[in-house]
């Protein structure tokens, strides 16, 4: 079972519960958002990367020798 | 000398794990709140939610994160969930290591909206551990009597702690 561990912190009292159906779908949903961003973010950075290589292509240089380059 | 730091109550994860820990009826007799907790993901995420009062809303967010190779930043607006960063996963960081984290919540039974800070590290012996640090405000104007942090899927391991204080301005 997933259990969630409840704690009332006026009483003391600790109680082991089956998650709702609210909390399952919470859960399903932070993840699904926290995904969808991972996928925007990952996709920005491989534009960004493709952008780069372009311009050093069209320089006629390796990112290796930018680097040399700018010390 | 008063006492402005208490111990409302303290929980660690039993055999089996836990999909959520739920601190609820939280009193409103203290000024602020302190939460430090040192947990573990069982399965497919290191993400970790905190949630006030069961809601899922108006929550703003903006962190700073660096993962050993990579840094982050960002703002999330209107945001469906509150972050708490990220515990070691299981079968992928160093076994028996936990994070460490701190989220702080002044004025938490106010009638203003919350503001909350988080610091956060994870122990891992490898090229990937977080260290964040997030500012949040939830954008609600009732007081917090109730805070639960989840991962995303699976349970928080065996050993898991999580401990919550109470603070008085004087």
């Amino acid at each position: 079972m997933t259990k969630a561990i409840e704690i009332n912190c006026e009483t003391g009292q600790v109680i082991e519960r089956a998650l709702t159906a609210l909390e399952i779908e919470a859960n399903e949903a932070a993840a699904a958002v926290y995904l969808e961003q991972k996928a925007e973010a990952d996709r920005l950075a491989a534009e960004k990367a493709a952008t780069k290589e372009a311009v050093l292509a069209k320089l006629g240089l390796t990112a290796d020798e930018v680097a040399a380059l700018l010390g | 000398m008063p006492t402005t730091f208490t111990k409302i109550a303290a929980v660690t994860v039993g055999a089996g794990g836990a999909a959520s820990i739920d601190f609820t009826s939280i009193p409103s007799t203290y000024t602020d709140l302190c939460m430090k907790v040192s947990l573990r993901n069982a399965t497919s995420f290191r993400n970790v939610t905190i949630n006030f009062n069961n809601s899922s809303a108006n929550f703003t967010l903006r962190f700073l994160r660096g993962d050993g190779t990579n840094t982050f930043s960002g703002t999330y607006t209107d945001f469906g969930f509150n972050s708490f960063g990220y515990a070691p996963l299981d079968g992928t960081d160093t076994t028996n290591t936990f994070n460490n984290a701190e989220l702080y919540i002044p004025n938490y039974a106010s009638a203003n909206f919350k503001s909350s800070n988080l610091d956060l590290v994870t122990e891992n012996n490898g090229s990937t551990a977080q260290a964040y640090m997030q500012a949040g405000l939830w954008s609600q104007t009732t007081a917090i009597n109730r805070l639960t942090i989840a991962p995303f899927s699976g349970n928080f391991v065996q050993y898991s702690t999580a401990t919550l204080y109470g603070i008085k301005n004087s």
